[in-house]
């Protein structure tokens, strides 16, 4: 297809399911712990307004989860119908990290989710929490061991390669390799962040209709205290990050960085923008602050660190994309600074549920989360390359012996069948968050009984009952 | 060390692919049969019995994909890059079904029809590629020492298709009756009578099976016939049959448990046919799981943590099974 190889075409496929996968799991990790602390507050201050957040978000979680499940399902046979020179060489650390997240992981998920979302008519409500936090548990550890798994493909440590195939022989080594605690510290604010985001973004959107209640006030304030709190983090977290990765992974941030030539004893400027071109090896029309690189990725005003030029031509990262994904997502990680400040000023001025601009720009920034995640995940992996595991795994060497044409069925089928369902199901998602919380009805279990006020009833849950059904359907 | 690791991890796989095609077999089952009961009602009972368990039953067919990496990298490797088609065609089939469980009742009147068609059309090409899957793996595969040498379509044979559809028709018994048993009224009326006929088909499929494969595996037949193998296992097609009859008598009565209990009696009886054709390879027909075992500090690590952790998972399995205990009625949403 396009002229491309069978190993372009299986790294386009595994980067484009892999791509839709992690939006999800991103939302899900964020709202299973917003939904713990939703009932949690529920409990405790026997206020109802979080009731109705918590039966609002769940109904979204739910589609979500239901996405990163079968999504998921899909990188889990990948890794052996793609890339199987990978799995009968390196499946002898990435299979038991990957048992370990099914054991302790999935199973804890798939478990209690039936409870959590079905469960509210057949256990108390001690129960019914205690579910709900499991659900949350189990997409940390989750996250926990896939990004360990990562990073050890990042930075690979503990084994020995015995007769074609790595050996562990140190897994705490294996487990805790360098690059883990920034990768899953970066990861899981990431997807905090990205939910606070939405949920922010849907509070906002409910105000801009002047459908003024008081559970869209709570979202929206519950959502800009997390962002102000989380986003300077990340940015901090992000920096450490950085150099680690100087450390472990040179090439990666010369190129991220643009940076071709290290001159000795010359301090290394900042690149804010340019155009890194791999044939000229070097970075056009560069707008470059002095001083500055130095003192991000060394933190002293002269440090040094390798160029581009420093590194054999095919152990380059392609320099032009990672360049400019980077920059993606540090720009937004700023402007979700920039989206706290504002909303901690608004609110100190009283103005949080007034201010259209700052509603406004509170709306657009809610896709800003998934963008920068992605955008990160495009830096850390194409900025890896051409290792499938640094130093010791060319992605070449790693993948199946399928033909082009193969790879381009499967492809294109992916992608049609991803676009398909997966388009819809976000269509169905941005319907229900459009739709907004609905005010309880009396049939609600009661905080300290689990019984409801009123008798059961079915509650309707299409979307077509709902006054999003206006829209002609 | 006197632990032989890659039996335990063979065991451990085998009980968790078997606790795959059991659960889901009857949620795949249940979109098996949805072409058959058009009422809409009738429908959304059906999936009501199975939404707050599915993902946990399909999480057994990942704890498969991720044990056979960890345990046995080289036949992960050669399976799946070999059945990369009919997998390919399972995932999809698997997506198709697992979102329709949400989408369904999201979804606009208009549109719910569509995500019907998608959750049975889902159920059947999934099952069917396992079917295909499970046929490829009994043939066997081409192989040059430890590298796999066949072509991209070796698994297509007519033995492979016609296990698909054998597959199908064993989760449409594990559907009915488990849905006999979740459901009452008229619906369960009909389902009974659907029942007597998929049973029959389920022991055809059986028959044909174990027919066909010692005719056309020599050495399986060695295995089957060879005294003293052939007295041992003799019992197994007898059962085999008595346990079909007693399906058919049950569900003529006042039954619920029972034909579901009875036809996992009967699956896992067929399971264990296979297990004794194929023992002990891990690749059929040449690759015995020894030769394919990863590293004893791979199989160890992940040993402490599935035996301590196992357990576990069968016990919260179990308190959610008994959360949603007893019949689902007509119009009781969960949602
Ligand atoms: C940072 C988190 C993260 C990352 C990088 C990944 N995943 Fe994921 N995955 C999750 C976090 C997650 C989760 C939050 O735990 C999910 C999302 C929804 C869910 O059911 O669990 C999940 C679901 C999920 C499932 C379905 C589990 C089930 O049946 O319940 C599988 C098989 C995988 N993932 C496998 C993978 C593989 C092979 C990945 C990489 C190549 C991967 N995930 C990247
Ligand atoms: C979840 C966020 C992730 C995203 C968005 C992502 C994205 C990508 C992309 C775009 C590629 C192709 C890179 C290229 O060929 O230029 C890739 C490759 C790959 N990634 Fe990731 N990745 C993610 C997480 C992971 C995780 C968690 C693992 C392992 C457990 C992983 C393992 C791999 C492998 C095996 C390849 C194929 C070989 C390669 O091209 O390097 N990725 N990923
Ligand atoms: C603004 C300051 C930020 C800095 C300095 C920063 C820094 C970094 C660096 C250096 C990497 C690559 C690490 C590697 O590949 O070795 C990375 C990756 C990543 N970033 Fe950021 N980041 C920032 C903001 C954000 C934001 C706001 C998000 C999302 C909400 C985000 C999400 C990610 C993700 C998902 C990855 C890939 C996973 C990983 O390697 O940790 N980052 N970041």
């Amino acid at each position: 297809m396009f002229g491309l190889t069978a190993l372009e075409l299986a790294r386009i496929q595994f980067g484009f399911t892999i791509s839709f996968h992690i939006i999800f799991p991103a939302i899900s990790i964020g709202l299973a712990s917003y939904l713990t602390v939703l009932e949690g507050l529920w409990l405790w201050k026997k206020d109802d307004v979080y009731l109705e957040l918590y039966r609002f978000w769940s109904q979204i979680f739910a589609v979500t989860f239901a996405m990163g499940v079968v999504s998921g399902l899909v990188m889990a046979y990948q890794f052996g119908t793609n890339w199987s020179h990978y799995s009968a060489f390196a499946g002898s650390i990435t299979g038991p990290l990957l048992s370990y997240e099914v054991l302790t992981a999935f199973f804890l998920e798939a478990g209690f989710l039936g409870v959590m979302l079905f469960g509210w008519k057949k256990v108390g409500p001690g129960l019914h929490f205690y579910a709900t936090m499991m659900v949350a548990l189990g997409t940390l550890i989750s996250a926990t061991w896939i990004i360990s798994s990562n990073s050890w493909m990042q930075t690979p440590q503990g084994f020995e390669v015995i007769n074609g195939r790595v050996v562990p022989v140190d897994w705490l080594k294996v487990v805790l390799n360098p690059s883990f605690p920034y990768r899953l510290v970066h990861m899981t604010i990431a997807a905090y962040l990205a939910t606070a985001l939405i949920v922010g973004a849907s509070g906002a959107w409910h105000l801009l209709r002047r459908r003024d209640t008081p559970a869209v006030r709570t979202m929206l304030s519950m959502a800009m205290w997390m962002v102000l709190v989380v986003a300077p983090v990340q940015i901090a977290v992000g920096d450490a990050h950085g150099i680690n990765t100087r450390e472990h992974q040179p090439a990666k941030i010369a190129a991220v960085e643009g940076h071709w030539e290290n001159t000795p004893g010359a301090s290394v400027p900042l690149i804010l923008f340019g155009l890194p071109d791999m044939t000229a090896e070097t970075t056009r029309y560069a707008l470059e602050l002095p001083h500055l690189g130095s003192l991000i990725l060394t933190h002293s005003w002269n440090g040094q660190i390798a160029g581009l030029k420093d590194f054999a031509p095919e152990d380059r990262p392609n320099s032009t994309i990672v360049f400019w994904t980077f920059r993606i997502m540090v720009g937004l990680g700023f402007l979700m600074l920039l989206l706290g400040l504002w909303g901690a000023w608004a609110r100190w001025r009283n103005a949080l549920f007034e201010s259209r601009m700052f509603l406004r720009f509170a709306l657009v920034m809610g896709p800003a989360g998934l963008i920068a995640i992605l955008a990160g995940w495009l830096t850390t992996e194409i900025g890896r390359q051409p290792w499938v595991v640094y130093g010791v795994m060319r992605t070449r060497d790693a993948v199946s012996n399928h033909s082009a044409l193969e790879m381009s069925v499967t492809l294109i089928l992916f992608i049609v069948l991803y676009t398909g369902v997966f388009g819809t199901g976000i269509r169905y998602l941005l319907q229900l968050i459009a739709r907004g919380p609905e005010p309880l009805d009396g049939h609600e279990p009661s905080p300290e009984t689990g019984r409801p006020a009123r008798p059961l009833s079915a509650v309707p849950d299409r979307l077509d009952t709902s006054i999003m059904g206006s829209d002609g359907r | 060390m006197g632990i032989d690791l890659p039996l335990i991890w063979a065991l451990i796989i085998a009980f968790g692919l078997m606790m795959y095609v059991v659960m889901d077999g009857f949620d795949l089952g249940i979109g098996i049969l949805f072409p058959f009961i058009r009422d809409r009602v009738d429908r959304d009972t059906m999936v009501n019995t199975v939404a707050p368990v599915w993902d946990g039953n399909e999480t057994w067919l990942v704890l498969g994909g991720a044990a056979l990496m960890g345990a046995f990298p080289l036949a992960y490797s050669v399976l799946l890059s070999a059945l990369y088609i009919p997998l390919f065609f399972m995932l999809m089939g698997l997506i198709l079904r697992g979102v329709a469980f949400e989408f369904r009742f999201k979804a606009h009147e208009a549109h719910q029809s569509l995500w019907d068609i998608s959750f049975a059309a889902g159920s059947y090409l999934a099952a069917f590629s396992q079917g295909v899957a499970l046929g490829a793996f009994i043939n066997g595969f081409k192989m040059s020492g430890t590298t796999y040498v066949g072509g991209s379509f070796d698994w297509l044979t007519p033995f492979s298709l016609f296990t698909g559809f054998g597959l199908i028709i064993a989760y449409a018994l594990l559907g009915s009756t488990w849905l006999i048993m979740k459901t009452e009224g008229t619906l369960q009326h009909r389902l009974k009578s659907m029942t007597r006929p998929i049973s029959l088909g389920v022991l055809a499929a059986i028959v044909i099976v174990s027919l066909w494969t010692p005719a056309q595996h020599p050495d399986v037949a060695a295995r089957w016939f060879s005294f003293p193998n052939i007295i041992l296992f003799s019992p197994v097609p007898v059962l085999v049959v008595v346990t079909t009859l007693a399906i058919q008598r049950v569900i003529r009565g006042e039954t619920h448990a029972a034909p579901f209990g009875l036809t996992l009696f009967l699956l896992f009886l067929g399971y264990t046919g296979l297990a004794i054709s194929l023992w002990p390879n891990i690749i059929p027909p040449s690759i015995s799981i020894d030769e394919a075992a990863a590293p004893p500090q791979s199989m160890g690590f992940a040993l402490v943590g599935a035996l301590f952790v196992i357990p576990f998972i069968l016990g919260y399995t179990a308190m959610t099974y008994y959360v949603f205990r007893g019949k689902v009625k007509a119009g009781e949403g969960y949602h």
